[in-house]
């Protein structure tokens, strides 16, 4: 199923999904669930969702759930080239235009290209959202979890690791 | 931009101030005299405060980056931080690892940008092989597999919440709000591919957004 066959298409797809990741990284899963998910069976939708919960409750930027994907793919070198891919070119780009960030801060352009962008940002990230949230719903008890923990984040202003303890303790005490 | 974005909505409290409205300020690289209130952080110093920013990074790095950087360390100021962010935001990439190689740039050139990036990373890379291998080994076992699928419902819903807490906050005007409702539904129930989301909606959004900037405000 996976191994070093898989590493090409993994660092190739990576790759692209990095560049197209204006916006940070919890937008460009949807990409990534079809990458891995659907293009290449890696792993169905219940061990995405996983993975993704994983890296969230581990210290680390979000994108660490590439790393983590890279390593079932093919082990401790897929981490690696999957992290490499995901980071290497963007902080490439980011060190050569280090230097023009004082003339796009508060320029214009700017505010009306971040004004008009934004929302995709947040559609995109909603539709993370409910992707891992159908990948995680076997039966109700998941689906209410999601649903409790949308509103908790939501609403509240309390740190989200609180959903992520509750949502184990109901998981362990009532899944089976 | 949607990582800062998220800063606001999921950090532990602290609220980044928006990229947008900052005219001018300065990193210590280009500018031969740094302002009175930063330091500038010695090699070993930048790899440290990287490492732990990695480190406290539950959820995120966002809210625990500007902690470190402006207010313990102090080696930017609240404005020259915003840039950066800023400009991590509209180049492709994790933000605070743009940010990183960008201040790692500004204080010590290459050596700088590079140590930045390692710290941030390889604080969060052990402790990921860790899981990875726990995960490889318990992750299957019939007592942990349910306790796994709670939590991965707990975090598709914090994912879903912070959206909307996002999308709240900035109570865009019902144009955009459309645009983001339309990527939404692109992403999640066509199942569209990104690059054909972003071609189609990328220009309607700044279309909307150029109209309404040059529509005088109510």
């Amino acid at each position: 199923m996976t191994g070093e066959d898989d590493l090409w298409p993994l660092v190739t797809g990576f790759l692209g999904i990095s560049l197209l990741s204006v916006g940070g990284g919890i937008a460009v899963l949807p990409e990534m669930h079809r990458l891995v998910v659907e293009s290449h069976g890696w792993m169905d939708g219940l061990a995405f969702a996983k993975r993704y919960a994983l890296a969230q409750a581990a210290p680390g930027p979000n994108i660490m759930v590439v790393g983590l994907i890279g390593w079932h793919v093919a082990g401790a070198i897929g981490m690696v080239s999957a992290m490499l891919a995901m980071c290497g070119p963007t902080s490439l780009l980011a060190y050569a235009f280090a230097r023009l960030r004082r003339r796009v801060a508060g320029a214009r352009w700017m505010r009306v290209f971040e004004r008009g962008m934004v929302p995709i940002a947040i559609g995109l990230i909603a539709a993370s959202g409910l992707l891992l949230a159908s990948g995680a719903a076997e039966g109700w008890l998941p689906v209410a979890i999601s649903a409790g923990s949308t509103l908790f984040v939501w609403r509240t202003r309390r740190s989200p690791l609180w959903v992520l303890a509750v949502g184990a303790v109901l998981g362990a005490l009532f899944l089976h | 931009m949607a990582e800062s974005l998220s800063q606001q909505a999921a950090g532990p409290g602290q609220q980044a101030p928006s990229p947008s409205g900052v005219k001018a300020g300065r990193l210590p690289a280009d500018q031969p005299q740094p302002a009175a209130t930063t330091k500038v952080p010695g090699r070993l110093e930048l790899f440290l405060g990287f490492a732990k920013i990695g480190a406290l990074g539950f959820g995120g790095v966002g809210p625990w980056a500007r902690h470190v950087i402006v207010e313990e360390r102090q080696w930017l100021t609240e404005r020259e931080y915003a840039e950066v962010l800023g400009m991590g935001q509209i180049l492709p990439g994790p933000n605070v690892g743009n940010a990183a190689v960008m201040i790692g740039r500004g204080f010590h050139g290459l050596p700088g940008a590079l140590l930045a990036s390692a710290g941030l990373y390889i604080g969060p890379l052990c402790i990921l092989i860790v899981l990875a291998m726990l995960y490889d080994a318990y992750g299957a076992l019939p007592r942990v597999a349910p306790f796994m699928t709670g939590v991965a419902a707990a975090a598709a819903g914090m994912v879903i919440g912070m959206a909307l807490k996002m999308g709240f906050n900035l109570k865009p005007p019902v144009q955009l709000v459309a645009v983001g409702l339309l990527a939404m539904g692109a992403a999640a129930w066509l199942r569209l591919p990104l690059p054909l989301i972003v071609v189609i909606l990328a220009p309607l959004g700044i279309w909307i957004s150029l109209r309404l900037a040059r529509k005088p405000q109510p």
